[in-house]
């Protein structure tokens, strides 16, 4: 029996379209636009100044407070603006967008692709070398990595659990790290257990992708404890919680840290981030993002830089489709639909996914029919069709000690839904208000 | 490229749908309804779409005319309840005791809640409770299983088993003289439907397989039939093993009656039952014991239509205070 989290969970259809689509590298842009806000926490202070020539991996943003993270240029040439873009959304975000002259990066960076071996680093050393090259949490949730790794006082990192979940429908960038840069992945989990100080870590990968699953496995052989753990394939699994209960057993409190269990979760592309900055003393500005959706031409995978326009990749893949309705960030299930096809490639940016008229048009909202489908699915446990009833009453109160706040906001309910109720739409508002509510008593 | 659109994650949708669940359970409803026209004859096709085509009207009159919205009758709810009420009445009863039914069925039981996912209680025994208050000599007459020799007006009828063995109790005979009389239903009658009874409940077997078929689709859980089951062979087995004399032993229990109709289909009812596994072994205890009550001590032989509308009325109370498995 494969390993999975207890609760809840569904099944949506996978659409692993660009699975076996080897990473190819997406060509520069002719500008890049590079947000000083890719993570949560805040903005980062800009370094340089209109006018200035950078090189590639130039620091051109410093991290501003605890929670924040440095912003490198992904490209060499001249910054010719410092001000508001609009964001994927449709918000106005203070970016540094770059003329792109050349290819020339920083000589301190080793950009041979050998793979080189761990050298003696303290703690420290690892961690100061993180937060140098601005890493956050490459899933999509982009917290400050260097942050996850220093437990608050009191509490004692046990293990390391690696994502390599992908739970979303349709996203591989994941899978197709794991397949093409394993050893660095591993190299990087190493540098990992050292910076928290624990010797077992876990990568947890769903079992449809059994290629990674072996892959990994082979090489771990090498490696110190590092297990790898094939889970049965269940969204939503590379949920933090469900993970860890996945592959631990353990489940964190409500409200509490992974930390609170003893366990501290990274991402595989967090890995690979990290394996670079440490080793090759290179920052984050690359990522490989997948390009997929039903309709589009060729559904692949690409390296690109950070700040390269999701049009510039669309392109790539073959060009937006006729009947294309949305583009999201990420996957069908948590994605984010975006205004802005120019807007650019993020840190958290895992994948784009253009969704065809006919899969995104919602059905019309029928009646509760209270079949009870949505509690079964709850990964959680909580019972949506009472949060978003709750949510429509505003009884805040109720909706606290309804757990609202436990809400991942996976989608499981709205998607099983056979009434087609937007049950999500209403638990969020109502964790907002509650969330609001919560702050305002504690003030 | 059109405009793009913009909305909150989830982005894609399971696909089911109400329809999908209610034609599952049409679907599932199909062998007990092949085995009530082979022993009732025209009897049972005469009352089941007497009693569907009632609801229907019924319901899309209501919506059209006095709630004035969309008609919903193709949602599959409104055949159910027609199908339901049907399978819960005689195979001889008359045309317009039906359309009574039928019409306080939809009427009061489920559209003067607001239609479908709104009413308390399951509708269909809604109808069927009314006729049984109203009706009792035409709704206590059980044509004789003769299969298409059965006649609709004029039936010869008999008791139901569960009915003699309650005047077995009353008059004090030992109702092992009743159970090993000749003629008296055997085991396999009862599972393939050769008894007396309501023109739905009486082929075990039947409802068994719209119940695996039922699971098999994730229409309903497991949790609701078999918690009433379990505790029916508990009751029932504890009170057996106390006087055998007295009490049938607790598979006649289970086999009997509208147990299986009412514990595989009516409460299972989406709407009138509770969300959370735990509420729903709960209420399946609570029916179940209800059921042994009423059929073991009270003046009905049969219990199962009041138990399930009894807790109907606490499923609200149960889905208040008996919360899913928390994450943690």
């Amino acid at each position: 029996m494969l390993k999975t989290f207890r609760i809840g969970g569904v099944h949506p259809p996978e659409n692993k379209l660009s699975a076996s689509e080897p990473i190819q590298t997406l060509p520069i842009p002719e500008q890049v636009i590079i947000p000083l806000s890719q993570h949560i926490g805040a903005p980062a202070t800009p370094v340089v100044q209109k006018g200035d020539t950078v090189k590639a991996g130039q620091l051109i943003a410093t991290a501003s407070g605890f929670v924040s993270a440095n912003i490198h240029s992904s490209v060499s040439g001249t910054v010719i603006a410092i001000d508001n873009i609009k964001d994927a959304a449709g918000f106005s975000k203070p970016a540094i967008t770059i003329k792109v002259e050349g290819d020339e990066w920083l000589p301190e960076i080793n950009r041979s692709d050998k793979t080189e071996s761990i050298p003696d680093l303290s703690k420290e050393d690892i961690i100061k070398a993180i937060a140098a090259a601005g890493i956050v949490g490459m899933g999509g949730a982009t917290f400050p990595t260097q942050v996850k790794l220093t437990p608050p006082p009191g509490s004692k990192a046990e293990f390391l659990i690696i994502n390599g979940v992908e739970c979303e429908p349709y996203l591989t960038s994941d899978h197709r790290v794991m397949l093409e840069k394993g050893e660095q992945v591993l190299i990087g989990v190493q540098l990992l257990m050292k910076a928290i100080g624990v010797t077992k870590a876990i990568i947890g990968i769903e079992n449809n992708k059994k290629d990674a699953i072996e892959h990994l496995q082979g090489l771990a052989t090498k490696t110190k404890g590092v297990e790898i753990c094939p889970l049965k394939v269940k969204y939503p699994q590379g949920g933090e919680k469900q993970l860890i209960q996945a592959t631990t057993g353990r489940a964190v409190p409500s409200g509490a840290l992974p930390i609170a269990v003893g366990a501290v979760v990274q991402n595989i592309g967090t890995a690979l981030a990290v394996y670079e900055a440490v080793i090759k003393h290179k920052p984050l500005v690359e990522r490989i993002v997948t390009i997929t959706g039903k309709s589009v031409v060729h559904p692949g995978n690409y390296l690109c830089r950070i700040g390269t326009p999701i049009s510039k990749l669309i392109e790539a893949a073959g060009g937006i489709p006729e009947d294309t309705a949305k583009v999201i960030g990420g996957g069908p299930m948590m994605g984010r639909t975006m205004v802005n096809i120019d807007s650019p490639i993020l840190k958290g940016t895992s994948g784009i996914l253009l969704i065809n008229d006919k899969e995104a048009q919602r059905k019309p909202i029928r009646n509760c029919i209270r079949c009870g489908k949505c509690v079964s699915a709850c990964p959680m446990g909580l019972e949506p069709y009472l949060l978003a009833k709750l949510t429509m009453l505003n009884l805040l109160e109720r909706l606290e000690a309804e757990k609202v706040m436990d809400c991942i906001e996976c989608g499981s309910c709205s998607f099983t839904c056979p009434s087609s109720r937007p049950l999500l739409d209403y638990i969020r508002l109502g964790k907002g208000r509650t969330g609001t509510m919560i702050r305002n008593r504690k003030k | 490229m059109n405009k793009l659109l913009i909305s909150p994650s989830p982005h894609v949708h399971s696909g089911d749908t109400i329809e999908k669940n209610m034609y599952g359970v049409l679907i599932a409803l199909i062998p007990a309804f092949i085995c009530s026209v082979l022993f009732f004859g025209m009897g049972a096709i005469i009352v089941t779409l007497t009693s569907v085509s009632a609801c229907l009207l019924f319901e899309y009159l209501i919506q059209k005319f006095i709630l004035k919205g969309q008609p919903t009758i193709w949602d599959g709810s409104a055949i159910i309840t027609g199908i339901l009420l049907a399978f819960n009445v005689p195979a001889n009863l008359p045309v317009w005791i039906i359309l009574i039914g039928a019409f306080v069925a939809i009427g009061i039981g489920k559209m003067s809640f607001g239609g479908l996912g709104c009413n308390i209680f399951n509708p269909a025994l809604v109808g069927r409770v009314f006729l049984l208050i109203s009706f009792p000599v035409q709704m206590n007459s059980w044509p004789i299983a003769q299969g298409f020799e059965t006649r609709y007006i004029d039936a010869q009828t008999g008791a139901t088993p569960l009915a003699l063995l309650k005047e077995a109790v009353k008059a004090g005979t030992p109702i092992n003289d009743v159970m090993n009389a000749e003629g008296f239903v055997t085991y396999k009658d009862m599972l393939l439907g050769n008894m007396g009874g309501s023109l739905g409940e009486v082929a075990a077997l039947a409802l068994l397989i719209g119940f695996a078929f039922m699971l098999f689709r994730r229409i309903i859980t497991w949790h609701i039939p078999i918690a009433i089951f379990a505790t029916v062979a508990i009751f029932g087995g504890l009170l057996h093993i106390y006087d055998p004399t007295q009490f049938a032993n607790p598979l006649f229990h289970i086999l009997t009656g509208g147990m299986m109709l009412g514990a595989i289909f009516m409460a299972t009812d989406y709407v009138t039952s509770p969300m959370s596994s735990k509420g729903m072994i709960i209420y399946g205890i609570g029916i179940g014991i209800l059921t042994s009550v009423i059929r073991i001590f009270g003046a009905y032989p049969e219990g199962m239509s009041f138990a399930i509308l009894i807790m109907n009325a606490f499923t609200p109370l149960i889905n208040r205070y008996c919360k899913p498995t928390r994450f943690a």
